[in-house]
């Protein structure tokens, strides 16, 4: 079966091309070096704390008497970058209920970044994390609201419900590319959609709306369908950590995740070499829809968010972002996360406490992956080392 | 270093641009942050000043610049700030996971008072009114059938302009066909059709005509929904398949992507009715085809609960906007509406008669 999605073709092999960048496959050897994500951060930091000084209106005021008093400008922008830096740091690790906020917040990230990166190494791009919570969410939420069931146990169906539901959702993406050769990138978004369209039949049912009302918002999980919590944090984030590590064990340890590698690096030669490429494609996808369904149930059994048709948030496609930042490797996806988890929690405090525009934390997310995604521009900035260089680490990184 | 340079010469160069030479406006202590800046103090004295008072407010997921209802309940925040002479904070949501922890930053803010925009943020709301008894919460578009005595729901009939609208719709009329569609099948934006509905029908009845509705019918409480408040492509495409059924006039509730419905009308040469604002202002491209709007003032609610709390009048009773207290309205008629002054008589008897209790609407 023809694979449309790969850049190699089998029949015209191309002996001009160095060995190690044949050991990355294309999709791969863009994906940013550690030097270059820290770089992307600290520039993202840069322009960040010109934005705040521009959007601070004494900062702009000073500026119309620049000539006169040129100390003013340094000094009210001075306060103005350190204000908001600042409780950027305090909303996110400041105290113990910032730090509770960061991790909950890291946690479906990761969650749903693993999933992206899962699919990643196998050679796909998964868009469709959104999608898969939406039906994960669907299902925990209905098990959780709609039956009494004892302490326990309740939490364990309406959990594996989400991962039930989340991994059959990301499967129909994986079956389509290994059946038909439908691009994943396409299924996924579309399934995205079909997902959103999916809750908000449900939530037009009276079964999934609260008694005496119309709106499309269910009750929360009963209690005895959530995660015990300690300290506020819910301990459904410590399957954050399980998952990573079992993601890593899969990837870096079992035959399985050799398998998934070596179709990521090159789906011909793994045929060759005798492995199931639809069955990694299947299986991969349904992995991380798992994943994805695991993420959201953060939400539904560890915060009792009722369910509406934003459940997701954009978690789905930040997840994407994770993923690229944390270099598509278990690790990197936890550490992007946890980062992405404290720029949501402290951006709420630089809104709340120092004034700054809303869109700032989402601002600099944003440029972080900007300047991820052009590496080239942070490499001449910062000095780096050229290309070549990065791309010999990037292929030892990646385990060859 | 030679970046350093760049960086520098980069920013002294946009000072150039944007600076002039001027004059410093307070040299005495130009740091203290309180001091007022030169902008704000020309303007109106506070009618009230309460300059202790902080009211904060959290918007759902849409954001402070929908241009519909978190905006207009924003509005409310900032009329507040200038009237009331009260401090402000503000605290936009990006997903509905973050309702409680956006509320509980703004209580540690030491907020006065909280005001929270839409059903959705409701559960979040509830929890941080029990637990912190010394803060005024308030809802725009949710009531509680027991609210604490610190939460208050702020909540609209819009039936009743609704209504208004639609008699002049009906009256309007040249094919005998209006058409109107809603973002989602949720009772804030099927009130509006509901009203809608009914004062086409009164038209019907009192005039023994028989114009159609198209797009809501309030006995299977089924319609024509955009599932969706932001694409304008959606909201054009139902209100150009309304157009094709023969209907001359347009009355989209749903948000911005109701602006889609205002374009096909523009397009087909039909009317249009918008909601929420007067779509004369918020909407001004298209206020050559709008006929009126329907306005739910949720600026005035919000602004009155934070009025009542910094003055020591705070109540949980719930608050419902109508004709009546002024809560919400008919706008002003578009440019080209040409209404004759026969018509408007009926309108304002209609409305007398709402306020009156003489004719019950939703």
């Amino acid at each position: 079966m023809s694979d449309p999605t790969t850049t190699e073709k089998p029949v015209a092999p191309e002996p001009e091309r160095p060995a190690r960048s044949r050991a990355a496959s294309s999709m791969q050897s863009w994906l940013p070096t550690v030097k270059d994500s820290v770089a992307a951060i600290v520039l993202a930091l840069l322009v960040g704390a010109v934005l705040i000084m521009f959007s601070t209106p004494r900062v702009i005021e000073s500026l119309s008497y620049f000539f006169s008093y040129p100390w003013d400008f340094f000094k009210f922008s001075g306060i103005a970058v350190f204000d908001g830096y600042s409780a950027l740091v305090r909303g996110s690790v400041g105290s113990g209920s910032s730090l509770v906020r960061t991790i909950e917040r890291a946690a479906p990230l990761i969650c749903a970044g693993l999933g992206v990166t899962l699919a990643f190494r196998a050679g796909m791009f998964n868009i469709g994390a959104q999608g898969q919570m939406i039906l994960g969410a669907v299902a925990a939420g209905y098990i959780g609201f709609h039956y009494d069931l004892p302490v326990g146990l309740h939490l364990l169906l309406a959990l594996a419900g989400a991962i039930v539901l989340g991994g059959l959702w990301g499967g129909i993406a994986g079956f389509l590319k290994a059946r038909t050769g439908a691009h994943e990138v396409i299924t996924t978004i579309m399934l995205n959609y079909v997902g959103r369209f999916v809750i908000l039949f449900f939530l037009g049912k009276e079964t999934f709306q609260r008694p005496n009302s119309d709106n499309l918002l269910s009750p929360p999980v009963n209690d005895s369908a959530t995660f015990p919590a300690v300290f506020g944090l819910h301990l459904g984030v410590l399957l954050a950590i399980v998952a990573a590590l079992g993601i890593w064990w899969l990837l870096e340890r079992s035959t399985w995740g050799f398998e998934i590698r070596a179709v990521g690096a090159n789906p011909q030669a793994a045929r060759t070499a005798g492995m199931s490429v639809s069955r990694v494609y299947i299986t991969a996808m349904v992995v991380a829809g798992m994943l994805s369904g695991l993420a959201v149930s953060m939400m539904v059994l560890g915060r009792q968010d009722p369910l509406t048709d934003q459940i997701a948030g954009s978690v789905g496609f930040d997840a994407i972002t994770v993923a690229l930042l944390g270099r598509a490797t278990p690790l990197g996806t936890v550490l992007a996360g946890l980062l992405f988890g404290a720029l949501s929690a402290g951006g709420l405090t630089m809104q709340a406490a120092a004034g700054v525009p809303p869109e700032l934390a989402q601002v600099l997310q944003a440029l972080i992956v900007l300047f991820v995604a052009a590496p080239a521009l942070v490499r001449g900035l910062f000095r780096l080392r050229g290309d070549g260089q990065a791309v010999g680490v990037e292929a030892k990184g990646w385990g060859g | 270093m030679k970046t350093t340079a760049r960086v520098a010469a980069l920013v002294c160069s946009s000072a150039l641009i944007l600076a002039g030479c001027g004059e410093r406006s307070d040299d005495s202590n130009a740091s203290g942050s309180e001091t007022p800046t030169a902008s704000e103090s020309t303007s109106e004295a506070p009618k009230e000043d309460h300059p202790d008072y902080k009211a904060c407010m959290v918007s759902d997921s849409g954001g402070f610049d929908d241009k519909s209802f978190n905006q207009t309940s924003y509005a409310g925040l900032q009329n507040a700030e200038e009237n009331l002479g009260v401090k402000t904070a503000e605290v936009e949501s990006n997903a509905p996971t973050e309702f409680a922890d956006n509320i509980n930053a703004l209580v540690k803010q030491n907020c006065n008072s909280i005001t929270t925009v839409g059903f959705l943020l409701g559960d979040a709301t509830l929890a941080a009114a029990k637990k912190n008894k010394k803060v005024n919460f308030s809802i725009v578009d949710f009531a509680y059938d027991k609210a604490p005595a610190n939460l208050k729901g702020l909540t609209f009939n819009t039936a009743e302009p609704a209504f208004l609208a639609g008699y002049l719709a009906a009256a309007k009329s040249e094919t005998g066909v209006v058409g109107t569609f809603g973002g989602l099948n949720i009772p804030t934006v099927t009130i509006f059709m509901t009203g809608f509905v009914q004062g086409v029908e009164k038209f019907n009845e009192d005039e023994g005509a028989d114009v159609k509705v198209i797009g809501w019918d309030p006995e299977s409480q089924k319609g024509s929904f955009t599932n969706d408040f932001e694409s304008k492509t959606k909201g054009q495409s139902s209100a150009e398949e309304m157009i094709t059924q023969g209907a001359d006039i347009i009355f989209p509730v749903a948000g911005p992507a109701g602006l889609g419905g205002l374009q096909a009308a523009q397009d087909n040469d039909v009317w249009g009715i918008w909601v929420d604002t007067d779509g004369c202002v918020s909407a001004e491209e298209y206020c050559d085809v709008l006929l009126t709007s329907v306005m739910k003032g949720m600026d005035v609610a919000v602004e009155e609960a934070i009025r009542a709390g910094a003055n020591d009048e705070f109540d949980n009773e719930v608050y419902v906007g109508t004709l009546d207290n002024g809560g919400v309205a008919l706008a002003p008629y578009g440019p080209n509406a040409d209404i004759d002054d026969e018509l408007d008589a009926t309108i304002q008897d209609l409305r007398q008669q709402i306020i009156d209790g003489e004719i019950t609407v939703g």
